[in-house]
């Protein structure tokens, strides 16, 4: 790569490339050939930023101009107003109310965060080695290998006080040491890459954006355990992420960091990628390993951990994807800097993806103890116009949702742990108060239902007799008794499933009963949604003091169960109403209104005209 | 021969020539399915059998993985598969009603494959695109924000021009 006075940085991540951020590219190679500054200019293709929200994201060096939103229109002024004649395009850049942010480092978004796995995450070329290498890449593997014995990396690991980032948050260090310890000629290292959470997409963006990095963590990791083959098990979903690991082992390859004597160290080590087939129970460890030999990804009883018979029966490591981008960066700067982050019993930073109803959705990391209040509105800008705070679901399937009341709580794996929610693998979901917390404990009972491998009887059928309760409340068939049902089975499922699947499965119920009590009962007694989202339990209401009887309403009713005339205003025939809510979307004056609560019950009519007799 | 054959053979061919070059590897069960898919759109019995026998697998041992994984098929698909994300985050943002827009557009219940074999409607778990949400996926190309009729259509349109 030759110097050159510009560098563009253009966001590839996932969310800015279905922004459309590799036509950009196109079209700035395009006219930066046109006016002859190919020689000048760079153009590099970064994995995630982080801001996915303001996709497709750039940003210029050496000034560090960040510009969101750009689309292939705007490409020609900035070529020849920025990189031409030296003046930035203001129209491109984030604005709040009265401040525009020129460079990245202004960015509220960028402010409260530390980035240790992301570190080059978002400024370098995912696909060149070069790059990695320039930052300080494989500096500590070399260090490792070169100058310190298995016993002195497990030790810095250990003091670091590093946990596992998949969700369990077991220490690190101690699952190394007792890989380290079991005998064996033969052993294993796997990445797991299995991201299944929904709402989570940390692994995937550190694969796709940084694969050099977590191949060096896994090759610590195997240095200091004893093993020599890697396993990197990675969804079908992520075909990008599959490929940036496998050009990630080739180069490596090439440069002689993978294979027979690794720096001359008489440390040998070689890796290969296995897809997972679309089933979430294999992000369990002895699925995984199940489901890495060709099998059914059943789990199977601990012990023996994987860390004294794993793959083949061998000792085996499994460590998440972002628990290994931690390694190299602990290595180089030391474990006291790492464990100078975050609270007593987390340290370092974690890396959580931020959706649902927030401002500044996307991929943050930020140090352990940071408050859910501070993530949400400080780092993620509060939420979206209009909608207010309801609740924080974490930890996906296995986690629960917190309430406004827990804004204050830090972020740790404990305090999370006894407020009913979990660390899990750091999705956030902010929700605001459109939802129903019971159809959204239904809708994550209904995955782990789903994905439940079937083998345990509890979680097999013991999550799906919870479904049906839930159900049937949901649907206005709910009855005195089904909360204390639900608490029960819950409990049951949870004490007597083998795996973490079934044991955590019943989280997201019983966190929503803990917290919102009242909206089961809701359903339950008074038959009624508040929010209006169980289509059993609202109804569709014309307002006559709105209404100005334009009859829009009534042309686009797909049953035409709507009627009325310009001088009586509309009404809607509640039995045949299928509540499809097209009036309220047409209506020009918002007269239609969402009302909690099923509709008095009429009689079904036979044909639209028995309205006007 | 009947055209439909001959074009079998050739993909019979090529599976053959696929479980050969990957035959050696260590437990290459899962990604055998996975390229045989790839070579026939859906895994049928027949394919089943002669990886079973290829691999010196009982075929109960193939059919069990082939069920169990969410990603292999065991019916035709359409030229297209729309994968509509159902993860928390699109949930949240409108997934069940990007559904209910999709099978009235195409006539069909998620699931279900177009009579024309143009598209089929599928779900699939989070795809880590979360803050495009909702978001699909036709093929390797994502799709976020789809949030109304037009947008899905334009979609739907562009796809229908290109086969």
């Amino acid at each position: 790569m030759s110097l050159k006075r510009t560098d563009v940085l253009l966001c590839c991540g996932s969310g800015c490339v279905s922004a459309g951020s590799l036509k950009i590219k196109s079209k700035l190679i395009e006219v930066i050939e046109q006016h002859g500054l190919s020689s000048e200019i760079n153009i590099i293709e970064t994995g995630c930023m982080g801001p996915c929200d303001y996709g497709p994201v750039m940003l210029v060096y050496p000034e560090g101009i960040f510009y969101k939103k750009v689309q292939v229109k705007d490409v020609e002024e900035l070529v020849e107003e920025h990189f031409l004649k030296g003046r930035p395009v203001k129209r491109l850049m984030l604005k709040s109310e009265d401040t525009i942010f020129q460079t990245k480092k202004d960015i509220p978004f960028y402010k409260n965060q530390v980035k240790v796995a992301l570190e080059n995450c978002g400024y370098i070329d995912p696909e060149k080695i070069d790059e990695y290498i320039a930052m300080g890449g494989y500096e500590a593997l070399g260090r490792a290998v070169t100058e310190m014995n298995p016993e002195e990396v497990i030790d810095i690991i250990k003091k670091s006080g590093l946990r596992g980032r998949g969700g369990g948050g077991f220490p690190t260090g101690l699952k190394w040491e007792n890989v380290k310890n079991s005998e064996s000629d033969q052993k294993y290292v796997i990445c797991n890459g299995d991201e299944g959470d929904p709402g989570a997409f940390m692994d995937r963006s550190l694969l796709e954006g940084d694969p050099h990095k977590i191949l060096e963590g896994m090759m610590i990791a195997a240095y200091a355990t004893g093993a020599n083959y890697g396993f990197f098990y990675i969804r079908a979903e992520y075909p990008l992420a599959i490929k940036r690991i496998k050009n990630a082992l080739s180069q490596a390859k090439e440069y002689g960091l993978l294979g027979n004597d690794i720096l001359g160290s008489g440390f040998s080590f070689d890796a290969e990628v296995r897809t997972g087939a679309g089933a979430f129970v294999c992000g369990e460890e002895t699925a995984l390993i199940a489901s890495i030999k060709g099998e059914r990804g059943q789990p199977v009883s601990k012990p023996p951990y994987p860390s004294e018979s794993g793959v083949y029966q061998k000792p085996t490591l499994v460590n998440n994807v972002e628990t290994l981008g931690n390694i190299a960066t602990i290595i180089n700067k030391g474990a006291d800097w790492f464990a100078s982050m975050g609270t007593a019993t987390s340290k370092g930073t974690k890396v959580f993806a931020l959706t649902g109803d927030v401002k500044n959705t996307g991929l943050v990391e930020v140090p352990m103890g940071i408050t859910l209040h501070d993530l949400i509105f400080e780092v993620g800008g509060g939420m979206v116009a209009g909608k207010k705070f309801k609740a924080v679901q974490l930890g996906g399937p296995s986690g629960g949702c917190l309430t406004a009341d827990h804004l204050d709580t830090a972020i740790d794996y404990e305090s999370l742990r006894e407020k009913g929610a979990m660390m899990g693998s750091g999705g956030v979901i902010v929700m605001a108060d459109n939802n129903c917390m019971v159809n959204i404990a239904k809708f994550f009972l209904e995955f782990s239902l789903d994905e439940s491998c079937g083998k345990c009887t509890p979680c097999r059928v013991g999550l799906k007799e919870m479904y049906t309760i839930l159900e049937n409340i949901t649907a206005g068939k709910g009855r005195s008794g089904d909360i204390e049902k639900l608490e029960n089975l819950g409990k049951t499922i949870s004490g007597t499933s083998l795996c973490g699947l079934g044991q955590a499965a019943p989280n997201p119920v019983l966190s929503t009963i803990r917290y919102f009590r009242q909206e089961y009962e809701s359903h339950i007694e008074a038959k009624s949604c508040p929010t209006c989202v169980c289509l059993d339990l609202m109804h569709f209401d014309i307002d006559k003091d709105k209404c100005i009887g334009c009859s829009l309403c009534a042309q686009k009713c797909p049953v035409n169960c709507i009627s009325g005339s310009r001088e009586e205003k509309y009404t809607i025939h509640q039995a045949d109403c299928i509540k499809c809510g097209n009036c309220q979307e047409v209506c020009p004056v918002n007269a239609v209104d969402k009302i909690s609560g099923a509709a008095e019950k009429e009689e079904k009519l036979n044909s639209v005209a028995e309205l006007y007799q | 021969m009947a055209s439909s054959e001959i074009s079998d053979n050739i993909l019979y061919q090529k599976l053959q020539e696929m479980i050969a070059a990957k035959k050696d590897l260590r437990d290459p069960l899962i990604e055998i399915l996975r390229d045989a898919q790839e070579i026939f759109g859906y895994l049928p019995a027949a394919v089943q059998e002669l990886i079973a026998q290829e691999l010196n697998l009982p075929i109960s041992k193939v059919y069990g993985v082939v069920t169990f994984y969410n990603y292999f098929s065991q019916i035709p698909l359409g030229k297209y598969v729309i994968n509509v994300c159902t993860g928390t985050a699109c949930f949240v943002k409108g997934a069940p009603k990007l559904i209910q827009m999709l099978e009235d557009e195409l006539g069909i219940k998620a699931g279900e494959t177009s009579e024309d074999g143009l598209f089929t409607i599928s779900t699939v778990r989070c795809v880590g695109a979360c803050s495009l949400a909702p978001v699909l996926l036709i093929g390797e190309e994502t799709f976020g924000r789809i949030d109304s009729r037009a947008k899905l259509v334009e979609i739907l349109d562009k796809f229908r021009t290109l086969a």
